[in-house]
Order: structure tokens, then C-alpha cells, then sequence
């Protein structure tokens, strides 16, 4: 016989019980959401308390604006990072990108004797190698783990073949220095530059189709497709966003250090990704926020803020923060399995 | 009489859905056990809680008498319980030797032993009657012998009780009577088998004694089968007649509405031409593989057509991808709600947006939350989606309600035609008949509706017409005057083949 199936009863019978969250006492209600809304920003806001108790330094203004700056590269490549993570991929290839656009930032803007042309290439020179990772990715249908491991290196080749000598380059031009240390209200101009990309992403991801889109597609790429979505479309303007990026932060590093270096960036990729998963960004897609991404550079950075006020050896700082990121994934994975 | 597989009161329960409520029933010693119910009944949940993917919230299970607690599939496997489900647990990628010993390949220190372990595959599968070379792969067997090498491997690994899942859904009637031979053999050994069909035939052709669930509740279990009659079966698992479900009833048609001429893609073997007029309903049936699916997905742009014209009231359109459709007011709801419907971890509310927010999202571009907040609660009530917050993750929704959000996503967009793709299937009962009123209410508004079902007695009960498909191309279209099981169920069948051989 062929498949038939027999046809079903028409009044909702009484069985079905529809799931209705049991009633909470008021005051545990209230923490728990704050827990599932806010878990890592409460994790944040202790830890901060206690650094700034415990730690000798930690409290001052100096102090706390050498850890904003020593995020600042951090932060803004996980702006657009969240968005490739939230759309399901991810970009192996920022920490190369960044070390090329730094030289090719310097070398056009040497040749040129003009900062903005400078700034202008090294940031293009990223957006291509961002779009090629899209095209490659949502067109012809490669993997993002191969596809951003094999830009990686040849991002990494192109900074030390564009590197006269593959040394560091020397930034000439004084203009373009400004881009690393000009200060409004004795903040300097990266962090006014990471606090504008906060913003900026932030207000992509939560208020714009863009944004949402980008969830759906990482949520479920093909009823995403199936609702009209053009996830192609969005892909390669998310990695070429990020690729742009990526080499908007290389070409501010270089001008901090006044000079682009090829070896700049190594393993940045890992930091990012490992600050966005703190921040609680999922790793199959479909979810993150901007407030967690901002709070798990924070984490990163404040952690080896205070190693180094302790006089932390270096190599102890790796463990710590990779136990801190395993960590966080556990108390993540803890805190969406209750509501199962 | 003792039996040596027994439930007892077990109950299970998912966010939304009490799939199981107090299930008891027993199994015997060298009996085949029929589990029978439609969709939702409970039946693969029993199942998963047999095979250890599930844990009961509550009851015990017991073998020979002695209460289990599988914590997972292993623990079920050592005590020897076999699942072989519709979708086989092999690896295509390795041979049938090392399928048959998967998880426990005889080795020495961990070394494989691979002359031992060909000797025992070997014998294995010349126990069920199977010449089946061991060294090859997997992969590139029949889909029937990989149905062997699966009972294999629970003989390999002891397995007393061993649960079919609905196993002939893909298998030819010689390789569906191959296998009742086996299980035939396993009942004389002494085999406890459940066995899980929707097919009556074959439920009467190899079964003993069957249970019959309906909505997670044990409904009676019959000892012998042969006393019971089809009918007394159905009437239990249905629990009502059939016209209450549907609540058919004729419309006014109007003009033509979606006109579509010599269409052609992937999964049609020849063009298809086929009209729907406003106001009407027009179920395409067929069996799996017949082409339904694709020749809609096709019209929505879901795959690229390679040829012909699709018009909506006349006027020609081009549609290469979704939007296209969409913005013509033709919406697909997919046959796969998990896989291709839902955004599982995002809310409620982003579900229902995800399309229509283009209608009023400030230039196109940025998000109004009042506005989406206040277009997803109108079809939440509309369609009365049982949620606790607009802000609900939708994973956490039953399948019925699930649904009525990618309906709710739809309506937003005001469309002319809808097409439903299995709009029911592995829905809640109650659900049912709530996503035909949705149905019907579309079609009173004029709205052109096509429903794709697998499920003959859907689409005879919801149509005003029917389309067969046959092979990838339309084999007829029967009005309501003139639907007829068997008319409907030859035009569907291959040619050559015969009513009664699989599906």
C-alpha cells in the first residue's frame, strides 16, 4: 500500500498542555533575568569591582585608559567579527589583513606623501581581500574555514612582499601619526575610534534589516533564503565589511607604532573570536549582541591589565585567558540549557 | 503472561507538547508488536526512550522484569535493544564489516583485527540470508542491504529487542518482502520486535499483536491481531470521523489567478502546466518523489526554472529567486518547517518580521519595534500562536505553533497565492484542523491556495480540486465531484507498478 495517512481529530483535546513558564517567586525572577540577559555583564561588573579593590594601580585613569587603548584593535575587528559569527561564519584572515593594510597604509601614503590616500588604500586593500573571502564563501560555496585559513596566509605574503626588505615600514607622513594619538578630552583617537565602531555596529545589528537579516541567516540560512532574504548578497557584504575593518584597525595600529609591520597582528584572530564567544556570541550563529561583545573585550583586556599590574609573566596570561574563555563558554552553555 | 519488554506508565514531555502521558504495554517473546498512531502520537518518542536518546520523566521500563534506566543509546545497546530507525545510523564512508562492528571492532590492543573481523561480518550477514561482500563500502550498497547490514549489526552486538521505524519507507516490495522474511526468522528466534508503520498492509502481512497510541496515550493494545479489523484500527487511531477534521466547504471560485505553462527544472521530468483560480484550493498529491515539492518550489523561485511562463492574473511574471515571488504575492511555506521555516534561536516576533517588516521599515533599511512588536502580535492573535511572550525563542514552540508563525510571516506580506507545502505534517492534532481553517479563510478571501500533501484523506478533504503528479510530470487533475481513493491512487502509482507495492 502507499503511504496514507490517517487524518486526525479536529477540537484541541485536552491533553495538549501548552508550556507556560511556571510562576516565579518575584526576587529570584528578576536575577535570573538579569542572569540570562546580562550573565557576562555581571561577571564584568564583579570582576571590575574586584580589580579595583585588590589591585594596586588598577583604579586610576591612567591605568584604565591604557587598557581601553591596548583593546582598541581588539575591539574594533570584533565589531564586524560578530557580524560573520552572528551570519554562522567566521574570518580566520583579520590578523593578516591588518598587518597588510598597515603596510600598504604606509607604503601609498610614502609614495603619495598623503595620509588620507594612505589610510584610504590600506583600508580598500582590506575591503578586497573581505570581498574575495565573501565571494569565494556564499557564491562558489567554500567553507569559511578554508577559504579565511588560505586568505590568511596569503594576506600574511602580501604584507612581507609589500614590505620593502619584508621590514617594518616607517610612516612619514605626520598626518597620518595623528590618526594614532590625537586626543579630544585626553581620550586619544583610537578609542574614540573603537567607541564610534561600538556604536555604529551596534546600531547595524539591532536597528537595521541588515542586522537582522544577518541573524536569520546565521539562525537557519535557508528559511532565511526561503523568506526572501538575499543571503548571498548579505555574506559578502559582511566579510568585505569585515575585511575593511580588519584593516581600518591595521592602519590605526601603524600609525600608533608609525610604522606598518608585517609580523603585526599574529593570532588576533583567535583574541577576536575568543572575546565575541566571552561576550556570548553563538558559535553556530543566529545570536550575539553588540552590549556582549562589548563586554567580553572588556574581559580580555582588563584580565591582562591586571596580570601585567601584578607582574604576571606573560606566558601565565595565555593560560589565564584561555581557562577564562573555556570558562565562559561552560557558564554560556549552563545559563541557554535551563531554558530548554 | 509475562512480557519480556514492558512500559510501564511512562510519560515524557517537551516545551509545548505532552508527547507521551502514562504508556503501558507489553511486549512478548517471539512476537512482532505492532506500534500504530498518525503523526504525534507518541510512537518515535517510545522509541527514543527504548533506545536511550530520551530519558522518561516518568515510568519504568522493564526487561524480563527487571526495571532499566538507560542514561544513553550505549547503555540501551548493552542491554540489548536494537533501533533501527528510518534513517539508518551508518557511516557511507566505511565498509560493511566496519559498520557491522561499529563501537566494538574486534582488535588486539586496539589494533584492528581485520581478518576477524571479515570472518564475523561474513558470517553475520550469511545468518540473515545475505550475500553481501564485507569488504565493500557502505555506501555503495542498495538502500534494501543497508537495511540488512543494520539488523546485522544488532544481531552482531546481541540484541534481544529490536524496534523497527517505519523501515520500508524507501525500500522496493521485493526488498520490503526480504525483509519480512527476516523478521519472520527473528520472530522464531525468539526476538522481541516492535515494529513501527503507517502501512496497513504490512502491519497485518508481518504482525502479531499490536497498541495503538493517539495523542501520547496508550488508546488499547490487542494481543491478536487477527481478530481486530482494519477499520476497528483506524477508527482507534484516528478517534474521529474523518469529515469532522476537515469542515469542507464550497466556495465561490473566481478567474484564474496563478497560470503557469510548461514549467521546467530539477525534479520534473517533463513541463508542467497547471492553473489556480482565486478564491480556489487545489491539492497536489502524488507519491514521495513524484515531484510536487520541486514543481512549487520552482513556481516560488526556491530553484531556477529552465524554461516556461509563469502569470499572475494575466500578467506575466519573472521570478528567479524568492523575492521575486514574494514581492508578486506569491509565498511558499516549506515542507521542512525546522530546516527550512524557522530561525530556531530567534524570537517570535523576529519570525513573523523576518519578510514583511519591508512594508514599513523606515527606509527599507532600519527597524521600527513598535511597528514590528505591534504587526507580529496581530498575527499572533490572529492565528492564536500559543507563545508566553512575543520574545519567545520559536524552538521552544510546538510544531502547530511553529507553523502559525511562518503562516503569521505571510500574511504580512498580503499574498495572492500560498503555497503550502505539507502544511500538517508532524503537527499536533489539534493543530490540524486550525491550520485548514487558516486555509480556508485564505481562500474565502480570494487568495489562490495550493496544498502539497503526501497524505491522501488532506488533500481530499481540503481541495476543490486535486492534481496527481506522477514521476516528475502531472499525471491529471480530478475536481471534487470525482474524488475517489482509488482512482486518485492508480493516477499516482508508476506505470507497471501495482497497488500494494511500496511507496
Amino acid at each position: 500500500m502507499t503511504t496514507i495517512q490517517t487524518p486526525s481529530q479536529p477540537a484541541a483535546p485536552a491533553t495538549l498542555s501548552y508550556a507556560t513558564p511556571p510562576p516565579a517567586p518575584p526576587a529570584p525572577a528578576l536575577l535570573r533575568a538579569l542572569w540570562d540577559n546580562a550573565g557576562m555583564l555581571v561577571v564584568f561588573a564583579l570582576m571590575f569591582a574586584a580589580a579595583a579593590i585588590f589591585v594596586d594601580h588598577f583604579f586610576t585613569w591612567v591605568n584604565l585608559r591604557g587598557l581601553l587603548l591596548s583593546v582598541t584593535t581588539i575591539g574594533m575587528v570584533a565589531c564586524t567579527m560578530l557580524f560573520c559569527l552572528a551570519a554562522g561564519d567566521f574570518d580566520l584572515s583579520v590578523g593578516s589583513v591588518l598587518a597588510m593594510a598597515g603596510i600598504v597604509g604606509a607604503v601609498v601614503s610614502n609614495a603619495t606623501e598623503s595620509a588620507a590616500v594612505g589610510i584610504f588604500a590600506g583600508v580598500a586593500s582590506g575591503a578586497v581581500v573581505g570581498f574575495v573571502n565573501g565571494f569565494v564563501i556564499a557564491q562558489l560555496g567554500i567553507n569559511a574555514l578554508i577559504t579565511t585559513l588560505a586568505t590568511m596566509q596569503i594576506a600574511r605574503g602580501l604584507a612581507y612582499t609589500f614590505a620593502p626588505g619584508a621590514v617594518s615600514v616607517g610612516i612619514k607622513d605626520a598626518d597620518f601619526h595623528l590618526l594614532g594619538r590625537y586626543s579630544v578630552l585626553g581620550i586619544t583617537s583610537p578609542i574614540w575610534l573603537l567607541i564610534f565602531a561600538f556604536i555604529i555596529f551596534g546600531i547595524l545589528l539591532r536597528y537595521t534589516t541588515f542586522g537582522r537579516n544577518t541573524l536569520a541567516i546565521g539562525g537557519n540560512s535557508e528559511a532565511a533564503r526561503l523568506a526572501g532574504i538575499r543571503v548571498r548578497r548579505t555574506k559578502i557584504i559582511i566579510f568585505t565589511l569585515q575585511g575593511a575593518m580588519a584593516a581600518f584597525a591595521g592602519v590605526v595600529l601603524a600609525a600608533r607604532l608609525t610604522s606598518g609591520q608585517p609580523n603585526n597582528g599574529m593570532g588576533l584572530e583567535l583574541q577576536v573570536i575568543s572575546a565575541c564567544v566571552l561576550g556570548g556570541v553563538s558559535l553556530t550563529g543566529g545570536v550575539g549582541t553588540m552590549l556582549g561583545v562589548v563586554v567580553g573585550v572588556l574581559i580580555m583586556g582588563m584580565v591582562e591589565n591586571v596580570m601585567r599590574l601584578m607582574n604576571v609573566p606573560t606566558f601565565y596570561q595565555y593560560i589565564a585567558s584561555g581557562t577564562i574563555l573555556l570558562a565562559a563558554v561552560l557558564i554560556d552553555r549552563a545559563r541557554t540549557r535551563h531554558s530548554v | 503472561m509475562a512480557h519480556y519488554l514492558q512500559f510501564e506508565s511512562i510519560s515524557k514531555g517537551f516545551p509545548g507538547v505532552r508527547a507521551l502521558s502514562s504508556v503501558s504495554f507489553g511486549v512478548a517473546e517471539g512476537s512482532v508488536h505492532a506500534l500504530l498512531g498518525e503523526n504525534g502520537a507518541g510512537k518515535s518518542t517510545l522509541l527514543k526512550i527504548l533506545s536511550g536518546v530520551y530519558r522518561a520523566d516518568e515510568g519504568r521500563l522493564l526487561l524480563d522484569g527487571r526495571p532499566q534506566t538507560f542514561r544513553d543509546t550505549l547503555t540501551a545497546l548493552r542491554a540489548g535493544v536494537a533501533v533501527i530507525y528510518q534513517e539508518l545510523q551508518l557511516v557511507p564512508q566505511l565498509s560493511v564489516a566496519e559498520n557491522l562492528f561499529l563501537g566494538h571492532l574486534p582488535n588486539t590492543a586496539g589494533w584492528v583485527d581485520r581478518k576477524t573481523l571479515r570472518q564475523r561480518a561474513a558470517e553475520q550477514l550469511r545468518m540473515l540470508g545475505e550475500d553481501i561482500d564485507p569488504r565493500v563500502k557502505l555506501g555503495s550498497l542498495p538502500i534494501g542491504q543497508r537495511q540488512m547490514v543494520e539488523i546485522a549489526k544488532a544481531l552482531a552486538r546481541d540484541a534481544k529487542v529490536i524496534a523497527f521505524d517505519e523501515p520500508t519507507s524507501s525500500l522496493s516490495s521485493r526488498e520490503t518482502d526480504r525483509l519480512f522474511a527476516v523478521i519472520r526468522s527473528l520472530r522464531q528466534q525468539g526476538k522481541v520486535i516492535l515494529y513501527v508503520s503507517h502501512r496497513m498492509d504490512e502491519i497485518y502481512a508481518v504482525c502479531d499483536a499490536a497498541t495503538v497510541l493517539r495523542d501520547g496515550q496508550h488508546v488499547q493494545t490487542y494481543p491478536r491481531l487477527v481478530e481486530v479489523t482494519r477499520d476497528e484500527l483506524v477508527r482507534k487511531m484516528v478517534g474521529r470521523s474523518i469529515a469532522d477534521v476537515y469542515n469542507y466547504a464550497p466556495r465561490k471560485l473566481g478567474p484564474p489567478l496563478l497560470e503557469v505553462k510548461d514549467l521546467s527544472g530539477s525534479g520534473l521530468s517533463a513541463p508542467a502546466s497547471f492553473t489556480v483560480r482565486e478564491g480556489e484550493i487545489v491539492g497536489f498529491f502524488g507519491l514521495v518523489g513524484a515531484g510536487r515539492s520541486e514543481l512549487i518550489r520552482l513556481v516560488y523561485g526556491a530553484t531556477r526554472t529552465t524554461g516556461g511562463t509563469i502569470a499572475l492574473s494575466g500578467k506575466p511574471l519573472r521570478i528567479r529567486k524568492p523575492p521575486d515571488a514574494i514581492k508578486s504575492g506569491i509565498v511558499l511555506l516549506p515542507e521542512d518547517r525546522k530546516k527550512e521555516g524557522i530561525v530556531p534561536v530567534r524570537s517570535v516576533q523576529e519570525n513573523v518580521n523576518v519578510s514583511a517588516r519591508r512594508h514599513f521599515s523606515p527606509m527599507r533599511f532600519f527597524i521600527s519595534y513598535p511597528r514590528e512588536r505591534e504587526n507580529a502580535s496581530r498575527y499572533v492573535n490572529a492565528l492564536s500562536v500559543k507563545t508566553p511572550k512575543l520574545g519567545q525563542e520559536v524552538r521552544l514552540l510546538s510544531g502547530g505553533n511553529q507553523q502559525k508563525v511562518i503562516i503569521g510571516r505571510w500574511l504580512g506580506e498580503n499574498p495572492r497565492v500560498v503555497l503550502f507545502d505539507e502544511p500538517t505534517r508532524g503537527i499536533d492534532v489539534g493543530a490540524k484542523s486550525e491550520i485548514y481553517r487558516i486555509i480556508y479563510g485564505l481562500a474565502e478571501r480570494g487568495v489562490g491556495v495550493v496544498v502539497v500533501s503526501s497524505e491522501l484523506p488532506e488533500v481530499m478533504g481540503v481541495s476543490d480540486r486535486i492534481v496527481v503528479m506522477r514521476d516528475g510530470t502531472i499525471a491529471g487533475s480530478v475536481d471534487r465531484a470525482d474524488f475517489a481513493q482509488e482512482r486518485l491512487l492508480a493516477m499516482a502509482l508508476p506505470e507497471g507498478a501495482s497497488v500494494g507495492a511500496g511507496a
